[in-house]
Parts: structure tokens; C-alpha cells; sequence
């Protein structure tokens, strides 16, 4: 006869057979091991560009040195008018893309439930992706005028097709015994939405994010370059100034500011957000070695 | 005259005739308590169509399943056994025929544990009694419950992928009892486990059936599964999907795998599902 200690003192050994314990690294090596091979990688950049000067290929008031940049860079980030700049410019992306993000949100849940919206404009979504977001500069320049407005306009053409794709395609590609399984727990309507249907599409709809913040940089650099306001001193009103006045160091040190603004949201905060999904949901690891 | 809701089930099966007749007496005797009604099916028909070509996966089906009844169905592929599971939960649409849970509130573990990536096992498990309103005091009293009752205490905080199988599959079966199901439709619930993992879980589940007001409807394409756990076997013929035979089990619990009973039974089962098999070779 089968008794339940019996059958308890079985479970219990396969059940920890089944779940080893993985030993993880401390945090100073965690962080090493991910900063390494990043700074190797700036170094060689910087090497290259030194490389460049020296040879002489263009005189150092067009390309100057690394090091002249980099202390120009040091003194720039001590000034007040930096921090104006850098405050406007992130004003203007952090509220551009919220907008994008609702207008994403909106769009891609009512095309995935819909068959005749996404007939009508599925494939529109990824034109307009596709489409070089400058190019709608002149026209929202005459819809709005030289102002926030005209920015805006461009940075949520911009970002928010690749947030609506991104949530469809995450719609799509849930696995039906989720679905089922979310309707036999009694999930309808909007809490099917809440607590299966959005969750599963979450991955998807984060790379789409992701995809959607370069979009929107992308877009509201090439806007303030386009559309300066006498009023907003923006990260691009310094590009722009720097090049009138052909100081090329100044320009160059503000380029590592836009690229560094860049890499910092896309890696410090989808990057950690992305990986933390993955971790839970047991879809990290292996990575490139599973194909290799 | 009160007759047994078993009994009246296999005359049903046996008078095919008076099988109308004997419907309205046990609906009228099944008054008394709604939860006592057994389950019925009754001439399920469903067929698949896929552009040009349709598939018969089922053909008026006939089945009852009385209350507190283990049932488990066996039948080669294509015999419609998955098709007819996701009908009872009410997944698929009914082409044909009525199908009447007896206002059961109703449970499922599918094939895979289909527990949700996003979350723990106790929130997978909460979530069941989150979407039917349950407080969460009482909420969080459950889910330790049936953490226990499954074998599975301290592993509410692991994700489901940190598990194996058979613990993911026990989350899942977890999941299904904590909707307060009446009804339990497993669909090959262990079939992917392995030999030892599965005859523990047959005991578990064998165990969790017998101190619960559960009924079940199990499906499997394992003859000595199905006799393992049924208190009676049905046997499904295949393209289209009918019943074909039916075995009562009777044999006392709790069973044991590997008893000489369970091989005679199981061998019966095994030579009728062969026949159904071997028509398809002609």
C-alpha cells in the first residue's frame, strides 16, 4: 500500500534532483565581467582616432585630438548652459516618447484585435517605420510652425509605429495553450487583457521600446537641428552653434554627449529591463553558444 | 426508485432505445442537488474545417459522467479525445449535440503546464482564485494549502522554469484546483514525464481524488494509465471519434501499478483499442 511518507520522501528526491542550486559570482566580478570588454572596445576607438590625427590626414582644427576633446568635453559638463541644454533636450525625448508609448499602446492593441485594421493599416505601421523621420520635418514645420509642437509631432511619427509593431508581433506570437489556458482560469475581456495578454506580449513589447527610443533620439536630434528655438538651448542649438563657429572640439565633445545619452537608456535601462524579463521567464543563458 | 447514477449511466450505454426515457428520469431524480448531476454528452459531433477539406474529429459522442466519477478516455490519435476535452471547457464551439456540466465550475491541466512564465507558482496559483474575485486573505491561506497538497511547499517563490516537469505539472494541477473546480479535465497530463515521476503522480492524483468532491475526465492514450486511475475506461475509436467500449474498473484503492488486477484489465482494454486500431489498416 501506498503511503503518503512514502510517497512524500519520493517526491522530495526527484523534486531536488530536479532543481539544482546555480552558484552565481559576486557583484564586483558581475560588473567587471560586463565593463571589460566595453572599455577595451573605447580604448581601441580612441587609439584609432589618435592614430588618424597623427597621420596627418586632416589638420587637428578639423579633427582634433582625443585628449584635447575629452578635456573639452571635462570643462563642458561643469557649465550651467550644459545642464539647460541637456535638461531641455531630455524634457522634450522623455515627454516625446511617453506620447509615442500611448499612441503605440493604442494603435497596437486595437490593429492586433482587429482583422479589418490590420488588412487596412498593418503594412502602413511598417512603412512609416521604415520612413526617414526628417523627411516629415518640412510638412510639421508648416502644420505647427518653428516650435515644440513641430518636435513633438516628429519624434512620435518616429517612435511610436516600431512600440505599436513591436506589441503586435508580441500578440501574435503567444502561445495558444496560454490563451487557453488563461480562458479556462475564467480571464475574459479586460482582465484577459491584464493579466495574459499583455504579459505575454511584454518581451516583444520591450524590444519594440527599445526600438522605438532610438527612433525617437534619432528623430529629436535631426529636430533640433532643424527647428532651434531662440528661447530653448538645446543639445542641438550647441551642435549647431559649435559648427558655425567651427570649433570642432566643442562639436565633437557634444557628439559623445548624444551618443552616451543614447547608450545609456537604451543599455542601462531597456537593456536591464529586457534582461530582468528574461531571467525570470528562464529564456536567458545559452544565447549565442545554443546556435553556434 | 432511486437508482445509482452509475447504474443509470451504463443502462443508458446498454438500451440505446429507451436511452431518451431513461434521460428524463435521471434529470428529474438529479433535482435534488444541482452538484449530483453527472455530466452529460449527448450526441457531440465537431468537425474541423480547413479551407477546401474538413475533418470529422468527432461523431455523436455519448458519454455521462456521474459525480465523484474518475473517467478516463483512451483512444489511438486522431480519436478526438483533446478536441472533446476543450468542448466540455467550453474552448471549442459545438457543432453538433449538448453538453451539460451540470453547472460544475471547471478545472484543466493541459498536455503542457502551461503555468504562466511571468509569474511564481503561487501567483500562477492566485491568479485562479484572483480572477474569481477571492479575498486575498483567504487567497493567501489556499495557496499554502494546495502548495502542501501537491508536495510542493517552498517552491511558491520559483519560477516556473526553475522546476522540472512533474512539478511544473503539479504547479499546474495546483493551478487548476485552486478555480474550486467540481470538474477536472486532464488532457495527457503526465505524458511527458518520466516512468517514476508519473507513478508518483498517479498516486498523488489518486489521493488528492479520493479526500476531494472531484470529479474527473482524463484523457490519455496510456492503457495502464487509464486503468491505473479510472473507475472506468472508455475506449475512443478513431477519425471519426466514437465511443467504442467502455471497461469498469474495479479494483480497490489505493491501486497499485503494478498488480496482477490492473495487468488483466489493462490487457482487456489494450486487444479492444488494438480492433479499433486495425480497422484503419484495411
Amino acid at each position: 500500500m501506498v503511503t503518503d511518507s512514502y510517497l512524500d520522501a519520493d517526491l522530495r528526491g526527484l523534486d531536488a534532483l530536479d532543481t539544482p542550486r546555480i552558484e552565481v559570482g559576486s557583484l564586483a566580478r558581475r560588473v567587471w565581467s560586463a565593463i571589460w570588454p566595453k572599455l577595451l572596445a573605447v580604448t581601441i576607438v580612441f587609439a584609432g582616432w589618435q592614430a588618424l590625427v597623427w597621420s596627418g590626414w586632416r589638420p587637428t582644427d578639423v579633427i582634433p585630438l582625443p585628449a584635447t576633446v575629452l578635456s573639452e568635453l571635462g570643462s563642458i559638463i561643469t557649465t550651467a548652459s550644459f545642464y539647460q541644454a541637456v535638461t531641455i533636450t531630455m524634457q522634450r525625448a522623455v515627454f516625446g516618447f511617453f506620447l509615442a508609448i500611448i499612441v503605440g499602446l493604442v494603435v497596437g492593441v486595437a490593429v492586433s484585435r482587429s482583422d479589418l485594421l490590420r488588412r487596412a493599416v498593418g503594412s502602413i505601421i511598417t512603412g512609416l517605420q521604415s520612413m526617414p523621420s526628417i523627411a516629415w520635418f518640412p510638412f510639421a514645420i508648416l502644420l505647427f510652425g518653428l516650435n515644440e509642437s513641430a518636435i513633438l509631432f516628429v519624434i512620435v511619427l518616429g517612435a511610436a509605429p516600431a512600440i505599436a509593431n513591436g506589441l503586435i508581433s508580441g500578440i501574435d506570437h503567444i502561445p495558444s495553450i496560454l490563451l487557453r489556458a488563461g480562458k479556462v482560469l475564467g480571464a475574459k475581456g479586460v482582465a484577459a487583457w491584464r493579466h495574459v495578454v499583455l504579459p505575454a506580449a511584454l518581451p516583444a513589447f520591450v524590444s519594440g521600446l527599445k526600438q522605438g527610443w532610438a527612433f525617437a533620439w534619432r528623430s529629436l536630434m535631426a529636430g533640433e537641428l532643424l527647428v532651434t528655438i531662440a528661447s530653448r538651448p538645446s543639445i542641438g542649438v550647441q551642435l549647431k552653434t559649435a559648427r558655425d563657429s567651427l570649433d570642432a572640439t566643442a562639436l565633437l565633445a557634444m557628439m559623445i554627449v548624444v551618443l552616451v545619452i543614447g547608450i545609456v537608456v537604451d543599455s542601462v535601462l531597456f537593456g536591464s529591463v529586457e534582461r530582468r524579463i528574461r531571467r525570470n521567464r528562464g529564456v536567458l543563458g545559452g544565447g549565442v553558444d545554443a546556435v553556434r | 426508485m432511486f437508482l445509482g447514477n452509475r447504474t443509470i449511466a451504463r443502462r443508458v450505454l446498454a438500451f440505446p432505445r429507451r436511452r431518451a426515457e431513461l434521460l428524463a428520469t435521471l434529470t428529474t431524480e438529479i433535482q435534488s442537488g444541482p452538484t449530483t448531476r453527472p455530466l452529460v454528452i449527448a450526441n457531440v459531433s465537431k468537425t474541423y474545417h480547413d479551407g477546401r477539406s474538413s475533418v470529422p474529429a468527432l461523431d455523436r459522442v455519448n458519454l455521462k459522467v456521474a459525480q465523484r466519477e474518475f473517467v478516463c478516455l483512451v483512444g489511438a490519435s486522431g480519436c478526438g479525445k483533446t478536441t472533446l476535452l476543450n468542448l466540455i471547457a467550453g474552448i471549442y464551439r459545438l457543432d453538433h449535440g449538448s453538453i451539460d456540466t451540470g453547472d460544475r465550475r471547471i478545472g484543466m491541466v493541459f498536455q503542457e503546464p502551461a503555468l504562466f512564465p511571468w509569474l511564481t507558482v503561487a501567483r500562477n496559483i492566485d491568479l485562479a482564485m484572483r480572477l474569481r474575485g477571492v479575498e486575498p486573505d483567504t487567497r493567501n491561506r489556499r495557496i499554502e494549502e494546495l502548495l502542501r497538497l501537491v508536495h510542493l511547499e517552498g517552491f511558491g517563490e520559483s519560477r516556473p522554469h526553475e522546476l522540472s516537469g512533474g512539478m511544473q505539472q503539479r504547479s499546474a494541477l495546483a493551478r487548476a484546483l485552486a478555480q474550486e473546480a467540481d470538474l477536472l479535465l486532464m488532457d495527457e497530463p503526465f505524458g511527458s514525464l518520466d516512468a517514476m515521476t508519473r507513478d508518483r503522480l498517479h498516486d498523488e492524483l489518486e489521493r488528492i481524488w479520493l479526500t476531494t468532491d472531484l470529479t474527473i475526465l482524463f484523457v490519455t492514450h496510456n492503457v495502464r494509465e487509464a486503468v491505473r486511475l479510472g473507475d472506468r475506461v472508455v475506449v475512443l475509436s478513431s477519425r471519426p471519434g466514437r465511443v467504442a467500449a467502455e471497461f469498469t474498473v474495479d479494483i480497490e484503492r489505493p491501486r497499485r501499478a503494478d498488480s496482477a488486477a490492473l495487468a488483466r484489465v489493462a490487457a482487456q482494454v489494450t486487444d479492444r483499442l488494438r480492433q479499433e486500431v486495425r480497422r484503419h489498416g484495411h
